[in-house]
């Protein structure tokens, strides 16, 4: 038996503690979002920074000096730009062309072996890689393809593999297998089938996959750094070498470069990305 | 009958898969294998231990400076993104909840060696943290310190690492059946007690998967400890990179790179002794 006056003291024990977890709550996200948002600001900081000297809390001259030489058509910058988009796109085609047909055959529960064709196409996350990059070099040294434009397609490729498998193995079992054998009772033949109904239905997964081959390929660091290097310059190379030579304004409009599609992609796939979907990933 | 469509659609599934396997066969798995034979075999085909001898001789600071920079990280990791996935999921302020929803995944995208840059400003002497400390008044401009170091490592790793290892177990802890912790409440049990008892228990394997997959990262990433880690002791993917790029010397670089094989193994390992452990009590 709970008294009135009993009741109401537990109430606002309950109140007063609520209130405290929710203060402790706030705190918490506000270091949270200071701790994010920090580096954050410190790279902007320095894309429009002149001059800052140790004693400065904050630039001594700000300005757009460094945007200028940057976005000069016959910077190092604008011609990595365009080395890394290319690697990049390529990249995309290469792992989709490869990739398509072997998720399609993986989406089918009767394929033989298929886990263990699915755990193959995990191993390169799966182990360190910067030793078989290697070795890759090594090997490419041999063939003339290091340092060369084929050669970082390829191993910006075997990197991105498991990405564009696993989401299109995901992307072409949620097709509807009925319509498939529809088209296929209707007398359509197998290739005019598969175009027409069953990549349609797939297209959306497809795209996010070419999405994160995408990412991966233009962020790619140590596989260029051991096989591309000192022929092919990407962002993220130039990048290393202006920030080991102390050029921070360089580095870091560098980086604001590399960050605008990584943001981009992020806000279209923060709709369709759900951490409840992550967990079906694979299954 | 879908398994007879099917297989009327693909006649022989393998030639469809043949090219990818044959690419991570080639360019990945051959490489991996060559490393190995490498790390312990002399030039004309003999084995031998005398490039791990040396590994360790020159570098046996390095792996376990390494060894300890991952394990305080994951475990760093494994507490912030517990937190933060327990509070999206059991915290009644749904505002706050939203916020931080947004705000953990922001680092999910930014590549490393972005991250590496901006902690490179960040961190140092100079960098907008201690200056920020100095303005507050918690610092004079003569007590400041470099974080570029390991500790500067483990902040980089853990900043990048944060979301992913979030998302996943935040999925995990939403995947959960409501109705338990729905039951729980209604039984008098408090939220932290809700928390051990019944959510941690059951999204241990995903911590496990999303922690295995942080150290596999950490141990691979090689512009973090070359951008952050200034000077000695630095981390092995660092010294494996100065031996191939200075010495030519692929012999030891593959038995450092065994070792950092034989590292993640031995953690893997762990987690699955682990996970079993607990299925037998069971």
């Amino acid at each position: 038996m709970i008294y009135p006056q009993h009741k109401a003291l537990l109430d606002k024990f309950n109140i007063r503690s609520l209130r405290f977890s929710f203060w402790l709550q706030c705190v918490f996200i506000l270091l949270l979002a200071l701790a994010l948002f920090g580096p954050i600001m410190n790279l902007l900081i320095w894309t429009v920074t002149e001059s800052w000297y140790f004693p400065h809390a904050l630039p001594s001259q700000w300005g757009f000096k460094y945007w200028q030489q940057v976005f000069n058509p016959y910077s190092d910058v604008s011609g990595s730009l365009f080395t890394s988009l290319l690697i990049a796109v390529l990249t995309v085609v290469v792992c989709m062309i490869v990739s398509i047909p072997a998720g399609y055959a993986l989406s089918k529960r009767s394929m033989p072996l298929r886990i263990f064709w699915m755990l193959l196409f995990l191993i390169p996350q799966a182990f360190p890689n910067l030793t078989v990059y290697m070795n890759i070099a090594r090997l490419f040294y041999e063939f003339g393809l290091n340092g060369t434009l084929p050669g970082v397609i390829i191993v910006h490729s075997v990197h991105g593999l498991m990405f564009s498998i696993w989401i299109s193995v995901a992307a072409f079992s949620s097709t509807d297998p009925m319509l498939e054998r529809a088209s296929r009772n209707l007398g359509a033949g197998p290739f005019y089938t598969f175009f027409h109904i069953v990549l349609p239905q797939a297209a959306p997964g497809l795209i996010a996959s070419c999405i994160f081959v995408f990412l991966e390929s233009l962020d790619e660091f140590t596989g260029t750094f051991f096989v591309g290097s000192p022929n092919i310059s990407t962002l993220p190379l130039l990048l290393y070498t202006a920030s080991m030579e102390g050029n921070y304004q360089i580095a870091s409009i560098t980086a604001l470069i590399l960050l605008v599609p990584s943001i981009l992609f992020m806000v279209i796939i923060h709709k369709f990305m759900k951490p409840e979907m992550l967990s079906k990933l694979g299954k | 009958m879908r398994q007879t469509t099917s297989r009327h659609l693909l006649k022989n599934p393998l030639w469809l898969i043949a090219p990818a396997a044959l690419m991570v066969g080639i360019f990945f798995l051959y490489p991996l294998c060559f490393s190995l034979y490498s790390a312990i075999t002399l030039d004309d085909g003999s084995v031998t231990l005398s490039h791990l001898n040396k590994a360790f001789a020159l570098y046996s600071n390095d792996i376990f400076f390494t060894i300890i920079i991952v394990l305080i990280s994951v475990a760093i990791l494994a507490v912030l993104s517990i937190t933060i996935a327990a509070l999206i999921t059991l915290s009644p302020f749904r505002s706050l909840t939203k916020t931080l929803a947004f705000l953990y995944r922001l680092p999910l995208f930014i590549p490393f060696i972005v991250t590496a840059q901006m902690m490179r400003t960040f961190l140092a002497k100079n960098g907008l943290m201690n200056n920020a400390f100095v303005a507050s008044g918690l610092l004079t401009p003569m007590d400041t310190v470099s974080f570029l170091g390991w500790s500067g490592i483990i902040i980089t790793f853990v900043w990048k690492q944060l979301a992913f290892s979030t998302l996943l177990i935040s999925g995990a802890m939403a995947a959960l059946d409501d109705s338990q912790i729905r039951a729980a409440r209604n039984l008098g049990a408090s939220r932290l007690r809700i928390l051990f008892q019944i959510i941690l228990p059951q999204i241990i394997p995903t911590l496990g998967v999303a922690m295995v997959l942080s150290i596999v990262t950490m141990m691979s990433v090689l512009s973090v400890p070359l951008m952050i880690g200034t000077g000695s002791p630095t981390m092995m993917t660092a010294d494996m990179a100065f031996r191939i790029n200075s010495y030519g010397d692929y012999h030891v670089a593959n038995a450092l790179g065994l070792v950092s094989y034989c590292i993640c193994a031995g953690l893997a390992w762990f987690y699955l002794r682990q996970n079993l452990k607990e299925k037998g009590a069971n």
